[in-house]
C-alpha cells in the first residue's frame, strides 16, 4: 500500500502510527513536497490482517522475537508454555548489565498474560539496557511503549 | 492532467518497508533450516489416513537408525505429534531469537501447537470474530513460518512436516520455504482415498515438489483396494511401505531405510 500526492506527483512518506486500542489503526502519510498529510484508517478486521502477516506498518521498532506472532496473538495458550532462557547476548554501550524492576513495574508486568509475559519482559529489558537504564519503572515502561509502539503490550 | 502513476511506479524508500520485513522473515527461515539436510512434507490431501501416525513412527525409526530427525506438527488445529512422540509437557525455553524444540522418544525433536495450547482448548486467536476467515489463514501461516524459522532445529538429517488434511498448509509451505518441499504421500487402500490423494499429488507435482513415494497405511482387514499401486503407477513413484494394522518396529525401520 502506497500513497501518492496527486497534485505534486510525489510518493507520500509514512509519518506516524496510532493504535487507539479498539482494534483499529491510524497511520499518517505526508507529502514531502507540499506537506499535505493524509490518514489511513483501518477497521479491526483490516488491522488484524496486517498483524497476521507478522509485519508492522511504519517498520519494526524491536527485533523480531521468537514465536512473536504466536505469543502475541494466540488467545488460548497455556500459562506455562514458555520459560526464559539465557540473558541477552552482550549489552549495549552504557549499560551496566545489572537490571532491576521496581515493585510497581513488577506488578504491572504480572498483569500481562503468562503466555506473552516473557517476550514483553525481554522487550522492556532490552530497551532499558540499550539506554543504560538500571531500573525499570512504570514510567520507563510508558516511555518504551510510546517510543517502540508497543500498544497492546 | 498527467496520467496517474501506479503502485509499481512509486519506488521511493518507504519507512514501513513491508516487502523488506517479509524478506527478513524468509531469510530467518532459510537461516534456521540451513542445518537441515532434508525437509519432507508428509501429506495426503485426505483426512484420517494416519499421516501423523506414520510421521511420528518414521521419525522414531530414523532416529533409532542414527539419523537426527525432527517433526514439525503443521496440524495447528488438531495437533497430535507430541502424544505420538511421548513428549512430556514442559515450558519451551526461549532465547534471544529462538525457542528450544521439545525432544521426544528416541531423541526426535519436535514443535507443535499442542505444546503451547492450554489443555483441551482449541487454537483461538485474539482479534475480531466477525469475518475472521479473512485473517485466520494468514495467522496460521505466520504460526507455521515461526515454527520453521524460530525453533532451534540445529543440525538435522531430516525434518518431517506433518501436514493436516487438505492442501492449504502445503501451499503455505511452498510460499514460506525457498522451494517446494519433497512430498511423502500417505494413503489408505480404498478408491475414495486414492481419488483424494491423487489430487494432492497432482497439486504437489505442479508446484514442483519431488514426489518421494507412497506409504499405504492400514493395509488389510476392512480397507480393501489398490490405491497405493494405482497412485504409484500413475505418478511413477515407488510404494515405499505398506503398513499393516499392527506394524512392528521393523516395518518402520524398513520405511526409514528407503528414504
Amino acid at each position: 500500500m502506497k500513497f501518492l500526492c496527486v497534485d505534486c506527483d510525489r510518493q507520500m512518506a509514512f509519518a506516524e502510527r496510532h493504535l487507539p486500542g479498539d482494534g483499529t489503526l491510524a497511520a499518517t502519510f505526508k507529502c514531502p513536497a507540499c506537506g499535505r498529510t493524509v490518514a489511513l484508517l483501518t477497521n479491526p478486521m483490516e488491522t488484524q490482517l496486517v498483524s497476521s502477516l507478522g509485519v508492522e506498518i511504519g517498520g519494526r521498532t524491536v527485533p523480531a522475537q521468537p514465536l512473536e506472532t504466536v505469543r502475541k496473538m494466540v488467545a488460548t495458550g497455556r500459562d506455562d508454555a514458555f520459560a526464559e532462557g539465557d540473558e541477552p547476548r552482550g549489552h549495549a554501550p552504557g549499560s551496566t548489565g545489572a537490571l532491576s524492576w521496581s515493585s510497581d513495574a513488577q506488578e504491572r508486568l504480572a498483569r500481562v498474560p503468562n503466555f506473552v509475559r516473557g517476550m514483553v519482559k525481554k522487550i522492556y529489558a532490552d530497551y532499558a539496557r540499550e539506554r543504560g537504564i538500571a531500573e525499570i519503572t512504570p514510567a520507563v515502561m510508558d516511555t518504551a511503549r510510546g517510543e517502540l509502539g508497543l500498544e497492546g503490550m | 492532467m498527467r496520467p496517474l502513476r501506479t503502485y509499481h511506479d512509486l519506488t521511493e524508500a518507504d519507512r514501513s518497508g513491508l516487502p523488506e520485513q517479509i524478506g527478513a522473515q524468509r531469510r530467518r527461515v532459510a537461516e534456521r533450516l540451513a542445518g537441515v539436510r532434508r525437509v519432507i512434507a508428509v501429506m495426503s490431501g485426505k483426512g484420517g489416513v494416519g499421516k501423523s501416525y506414520v510421521t511420528a513412527h518414521l521419525a522414531r525409526a530414523l532416529a533409532r537408525a542414527g539419523r537426527a530427525a525432527g517433526v514439525l506438527d503443521a496440524d495447528l488445529n488438531g495437533p497430535t505429534i507430541p502424544r505420538l512422540l511421548e513428549v512430556p509437557h514442559a515450558p519451551r525455553t526461549t532465547h534471544d531469537d529462538t525457542v528450544e524444540p521439545a525432544v521426544g522418544a528416541d531423541g526426535v525433536k519436535c514443535i507443535s501447537m499442542d505444546l503451547l495450547l492450554a489443555d483441551g482448548q482449541p487454537l483461538a486467536f485474539k482479534g475480531p470474530t466477525a469475518e475472521s476467515f479473512v485473517w485466520r489463514g494468514a495467522m496460521e501461516a505466520s504460526a507455521l513460518r515461526e515454527f520453521l524459522g524460530d525453533v532451534a532445529w540445529g543440525t538435522l538429517d531430516v525434518l518431517l512436516l506433518d501436514l493436516p488434511p487438505g492442501m492449504q498448509r502445503y501451499l503455505e509451505l511452498c510460499d514460506i520455504l525457498a522451494g517446494p518441499p519433497a512430498a511423502l504421500t500417505v494413503t489408505i487402500p480404498t478408491p475414495e482415498s486414492r481419488d483424494a490423494v491423487r489430487r494432492a499429488m497432482r497439486a504437489a507435482l505442479e508446484r514442483g515438489s519431488p514426489l518421494l513415494g507412497i506409504v499405504e497405511n492400514m493395509v488389510g482387514q476392512q480397507f480393501a483396494g489398490t490405491a497405493g499401486d494405482d497412485l504409484a503407477g500413475e505418478f511413477a513413484v515407488p510404494v515405499l511401505a505398506r503398513i499393516p494394522w499392527h506394524p512392528t518396529p521393523d516395518t518402520w525401520s524398513a520405511l526409514g531405510a528407503r528414504l
